[in-house]
């Protein structure tokens, strides 16, 4: 704007022209922070007020729950301190419940990541029937979980269910108390289950990663007689970094608050072997009524994974979404 | 910009999320309420299919008519509904005016907290006429509730399937039991199924041989002041691991539900895969629901008591078992009591007990019991000489539920009997 004088003697028309533009740039500018508030204010309200109600209010009554010894209803005046939580992590079912979770969590990682990876890196070459298989690889992902883990639950029947008549049907013993009333058995066959519903999720996730990764990297690799592994191992996992990354992230939380699944196959049994913490604490509040318990068992869950999350956010994730800006 | 738009998106989700909620939540009116004169009792049940629920309305009716004034308002629910809506409306403190109570240590809670009407005085001729039933129900000697209907629990079989192996008489002992499944063994029929992944049927078995191995003074001591001392308790979980060392039970049966589907305990009874299931007086009407023709085990259900335990000290012909029974919340009209009265009147309890809709506990009803296995279990019901609540019910499900985990773990072979002592005793001096 420096030069706005000659350009008013020079051509006037051209003038009014520019100051009607910037008076009409300025006006807002001018009152802009009052309004630019108000609308912040308008727009942010209501999901504010949906995360307050929704959010943050369970999240304290639950921490405020968690230090009485309460039954559900009647006044909640009982003060017990930090009781509830010494009881909750000397409760060698909690305790277990929390190496169940990890062991899920690093199971999940460990069978699932290579696993999604190897598939979505077959499905992304050129192939018969790719569209089929990929539908094929996705439809578990797609049932709704509870139907899953209903249909799942009645394969399992020990003697009459099909995965016991297919076992014996090759000449093996399945276990005489089926597979998910074996308690050295139930988690493993919990995790088997999981893995079936969400390796679909993971190889959806990879090939969407494959497809951003430019075709003159495999081009160039190529004509400088990289065979096909090298490729992929040069050039399309690297690339595939951030959207492993988040993938491992979503896995982890996920295990972490594992309970649909568990809760429809095995309960948390057989004899405590499947346990999460979610089903504890669930299993502590709504059954047992030690609302108390319960609450301390979700707190010590939402710290878990708080700082799981945090901590993944920090150390692995931190590059990715730095780039991202 | 792409922040803006971003937040606006999220205006118009909430927006639309909030009006889902108030549509959701507007429709919740269950306030009794006097308006000029007029009483409205609100009435819950669980009685959702006919003939009770129809059975219910006629009620409700003949006693609108003999009471100018007086409205009832019914909600009638599926068990779980009603069993949920209920444990909300504990926690609001806004409570329906007649609901029912399951009695013992939850009873007790409730009483506790001010929520159940005290009705001794106002209903004495009736609690005198249903007897030692209403123990369950009442708390230092107060009652709560009245009990319309209990049964007990005892082993449901298949006629058939014992023919089949020969059985000409059912146990009464539990070496008696032994044999019997060992002849089943034989006969290649799996004897026994049991929900035990719902925990509540395996722990029955424990409270049975509590039941057979300890006296009435000691159990009814320990129901009072939780103290599990007594050696009793510890062989009762013994006399469960000489039945668990006879794997008299379904393949699998840590992780089978009690009575959802047909690969459920009670699925596997009414599809004559098993020999017995020990179970509550519910029994038949959950096999029909589970069988395709809605028969259940039709004429093939037989029925017995739990076998005597040998040297036990407890006696024989006691029963366990529990049932529901009709309560007033504190502050409901007393049009309110008037109306569980007349719910345990003996023309009411007698349609009641006509329409198979339970076992009534008003003695004039017991001959109008139709089904003839439950007329059988009405009558060894009414033979004992004090029918014990099921423990986790009279303890509470603080204290219950620890003892019905401990018992499912001895189950597994992952507790000893001397365990499952401990983690109830623990249970209660946590509580305490």
């Amino acid at each position: 704007m420096s030069h706005e004088g000659a350009a008013v003697t020079a051509a006037p028309a051209h003038a009014e022209v520019t100051r009607r533009a910037r008076s009409r740039r300025v006006t807002p500018r001018q009152d802009g922070p009052w309004r630019q508030r108000l609308e912040i204010t308008l727009f942010v309200t209501p999901a504010l007020t949906l995360m307050a109600l929704f959010v943050v209010w369970p999240i304290a009554s639950a921490v405020r729950m968690s230090f009485y010894r309460w039954k559900g209803f009647g006044p909640m005046d009982d003060f017990v301190g930090w009781r509830n939580y010494d009881r909750v992590l000397t409760d060698e079912v909690f305790t277990d419940a929390v190496v169940h979770n990890f062991t899920i969590v690093v199971l999940s990682i460990l069978v699932q990541l290579p696993l999604g990876l190897a598939v979505a890196l077959l499905l992304n070459r050129k192939i018969r029937f790719r569209g089929l298989l990929r539908t094929i690889v996705f439809v578990p992902y797609v049932v709704a979980e509870v139907i899953a883990g209903v249909i799942w639950f009645q394969l399992l029947q020990p003697e009459s269910g099909v995965v016991d008549g297919l076992i014996s049907g090759v000449g093996l013993t399945p276990p005489e108390q089926g597979f998910l009333g074996t308690p050295n058995l139930a988690l493993w066959t919990v995790f088997a289950v999981l893995t079936w519903k969400y390796l679909g999720l993971a190889i959806l996730l990879f090939m969407a990663g494959l497809q951003s990764v430019p075709d003159e990297l495999y081009e160039a690799a190529q004509l400088d007689g990289a065979s096909w592994w090298q490729t992929q191992r040069r050039i399309a996992i690297p690339l595939l970094g951030p959207t492993i990354r988040t993938w491992a992230f979503l896995s982890m939380i996920g295990s972490i608050q594992l309970f649909d699944m568990v809760w429809i196959l095995t309960g948390g049994g057989p004899a405590n072997a499947t346990t999460t913490m979610a089903t504890y604490l669930i299993n502590q509040g709504t059954q047992r009524h030690n609302y108390g318990i319960a609450g301390a068992a979700s707190v010590v869950l939402f710290v878990i994974g708080f700082v799981m999350a945090l901590a993944y956010q920090m150390l692995v994730l931190r590059r990715d979404t730095q780039t991202e800006r | 910009m792409r922040r803006k738009t971003r937040s606006a998106a999220f205006a118009v989700l909430a927006v639309g999320a909030m009006l889902i909620a108030s549509a959701c939540g507007s429709d919740s009116d269950g306030d009794s309420s006097s308006k000029g004169g007029d009483t409205t009792i609100t009435w819950w049940h669980n009685s959702n299919n006919e003939p009770g629920k129809g059975y219910y309305e006629q009620v409700a009716k003949d006693f609108e008519a003999d009471h100018p004034g007086v409205k009832i308002e019914i909600s009638a629910m599926a068990h779980e509904d009603m069993v949920d809506k209920l444990a909300a409306s504990f926690q609001s403190g806004d409570l329906p005016d007649i609901y029912m109570e399951r009695g013992g240590g939850e009873l007790a809670d409730h009483v506790e907290a001010g929520l159940v009407r005290d009705i001794s005085d106002d209903a004495s001729e009736e609690i005198d006429k249903i007897g030692g039933s209403v123990a369950g129900w009442q708390v230092d000697g107060k009652t709560y509730a009245l009990p319309f209907s209990l049964g007990v629990v005892g082993f449901w079989y298949n006629t058939d399937l014992f023919d089949k192996a020969g059985i000409t008489e059912t146990p009464t002992t539990m070496s008696d039991l032994y044999d019997t499944i060992a002849k089943l063994k034989a006969a290649d029929i799996t004897p026994i199924s049991v929900g035990a992944g719902d925990k509540w049927p395996a722990a029955h078995y424990w409270y049975y041989t509590a039941l057979r191995s300890c006296s009435e003074d000691v159990l009814k001591g320990a129901v009072t002041s939780l103290d599990f001392s007594d050696p009793c308790f510890v062989k009762a979980g013994e006399v469960v691991e000489d039945l668990l060392k006879t794997e008299p039970f379904n393949p699998g049966f840590l992780s089978t539900p009690a009575q959802e589907g047909a690969t459920s305990a009670s699925g596997l009874l009414a599809t004559g895969k098993v020999a017995m299931e020990m179970q509550g007086h519910w029994e038949p009407g959950v096999m029909q629901g589970l069988t395709d023709n809605g028969q259940g085990l039709g004429d093939k259900t037989g029925w017995f008591p739990f076998p005597a335990v040998e040297d036990g000290a407890g006696d024989p012909a006691a029963q366990l078992g529990g049932g529901d029974a009709w309560a007033v919340s504190e502050g409901a009209p007393d049009e309110a009591v008037e109306f569980v009265k007349y719910l345990l009147s003996d023309d009411v309890q007698i349609g009641f007990a006509e329409n198979d809709m339970g076992l009534p506990t008003n003695p004039a009803a017991s001959g109008s019991v139709s089904d003839p296995a439950l007329a059988g279990l009405l009558e060894v019901r009414d033979a004992a000489p004090f029918v014990q609540l099921y423990f986790d019910t009279a303890f509470g499900e603080s204290v219950g539920g620890a003892m019905n985990d401990e018992i499912a773990l001895l189950f597994a072979g992952k507790a000893s009997p001397q365990d499952v002592v401990d983690a109830t005793q623990q249970a209660a001096a946590d509580q305490g």
